[in-house]
């Protein structure tokens, strides 16, 4: 076995970092906008299935030009804040901001049905990563017309559940608030009572992805309470 | 080396590097190596095909840069340069997907990242790759890639259609107008244990077909 000096090891090494280092940064600026453009029209294509309208890949844009007809941002009193895109707010930042510094987004879409919803993003964190989904309320402010979730890795089989029709399609018909009183949707361990308004069944042997779904739900959603309250008819 | 006669490209020697690893030599039902992928990417045969492609081209590719290194690498370093060299090609990979098969490489989640971890590969690059020249070592990983990939592709044949009553998302089972009957889709199809068990019948058929991979007692 031929040996090689521990200079040469260490050049060795360096050599290859820098070689590696620059290939992988070139691959990542190369491919930036093509991955880009996808995670846009995936978010398009949430927010449509959060009001039931389902969407591919290809006509999501199209989709979402035809039912989501508006989107501003409001503050945490429910304010409207001028001049920002809803759609370019990245949630994980302003959640790093003080409560009454962050933007707030709020899509309105009109389904087939002709109801009035408003589409309001969520997001926390599942048991491996960050989950996040778009829940949309009925013109009561207080129903809830859809939900979509979504994580980044949640466990194949048990937290990765979220994202699927059977989990999602319990929220339908939950309400957020008691009266003036705002509540939420719980996830409940060993099943909801199905007249439980404030409860759907959690995910079995998805404990830490539905309780951080829970309190996804719980901190992001409190944050309209005062918007929800002023604009409920 | 000038007076040494060049070997053919496609030489007896070579093809069987190619071909050991479809059959004899199969990485997974053979050696039973990258399991843990196999029964994670088969519930559907796309999802299993890109898996398979991907895995291929990594250990090809790997192999190839591995052994035209070989004689530069330092021996007490390997395995780290392995590592990059491997860990570097998945996350091109990976890059590629996001960028061009976005809904494949949603579903692949996490397994696209744990091509790194697959036995597969360090066990080719340590065995082979190490010890032989460049050429050699792109069909060995080609073969061994491929021999990985059919597996994987039969087992998630069998699971989509038992499974979901699909073949590459084409609903057969419906088209022959079977639910009617009264057929319905097998869901244990679509959970892990089963890809174990469709493995197994694998190994069995293998193993009755060829006695001498029957290890003796």
């Amino acid at each position: 076995m031929k040996q090689f000096s521990n200079r040469y090891i260490f050049g060795f090494s360096a050599v290859m970092v820098i070689a590696v280092a620059t290939l992988l940064s070139l691959a990542a600026t190369l491919l930036q906008p093509a991955q880009e453009r996808n995670l846009e029209i995936e978010k398009k294509k949430s927010m449509l299935e959060s009001i039931g309208v389902p969407a591919t890949r290809g006509n999501a844009q199209e989709l979402y030009n035809k039912y989501i007809k508006e989107s501003f941002v409001i503050d945490s009193r429910g304010e409207t804040v001028e001049g920002i895109d809803a759609f370019t707010v990245v949630l994980k930042n302003e959640q790093k901001k003080p409560a009454d510094q962050q933007y707030l987004p709020v899509f309105r879409a009109t389904p087939d049905d002709n109801e009035k919803v408003i589409i309001l993003p969520v997001e926390g964190k599942g048991l491996w990563g960050p989950v996040w989904g778009y829940v949309s309320l009925r013109s009561d402010m207080n129903t809830i017309y859809g939900v979509t979730f979504d994580h980044k890795g949640e466990t194949p089989g048990l937290g990765a559940e979220i994202n699927t029709t059977p989990f999602e399609s319990m929220f339908r018909g939950e309400k957020l608030f008691d009266s003036e009183t705002f509540i939420s949707v719980k996830v409940k361990k060993g099943g909801a009572d199905p007249a439980d308004i404030h409860g759907v069944d959690a995910i079995s042997g998805g404990t830490i992805t539905s309780k951080g779904l829970e309190k996804m739900l719980y901190d992001c959603l409190i944050k309209y309470d005062d918007y929800l309250l002023k604009n409920r008819n | 080396m000038n007076n040494q006669e060049r070997e053919p490209l496609f030489s007896a020697k070579n093809l069987k590097l190619l071909t050991d690893p479809l059959g004899n030599n199969n990485p997974i039902t053979v050696q039973v190596l990258g399991i843990c992928s196999a029964l994670a990417v088969t519930v559907k045969l796309k999802p299993a095909l890109v898996m398979a492609l991907s895995v291929t081209i990594v250990v090809a590719v790997s192999n190839f840069v591995i052994a035209a290194l070989r004689q530069y690498i330092p021996d007490r370093i390997r395995i780290i340069v392995q590592l990059v060299v491997i860990a570097t090609l998945v996350i091109l990979v990976d890059q590629i997907l996001k960028a061009y098969a976005f809904d494949v490489s949603k579903q692949l989640s996490v397994f696209v990242g744990l091509i790194i971890t697959n036995c597969i590969i360090m066990g080719r690059l340590e065995a082979f790759a190490m010890a032989n020249k460049p050429w050699p070592s792109f069909l060995d990983g080609l073969g061994n890639g491929a021999g990985y990939g059919i597996i994987l592709i039969i087992v998630a044949f069998v699971r989509e259609l038992l499974g979901s009553g699909s073949i590459y998302g084409y609903p057969v089972i419906e088209k022959l107008g079977a639910y009617s009957a009264g057929y319905e889709n097998n869901g244990m199809m679509i959970l892990p244990p089963m890809a174990l068990i469709v493995v197994g019948l694998i190994i069995w058929f293998q193993r009755a077909r060829n006695k001498s991979l029957i290890e003796n007692k």
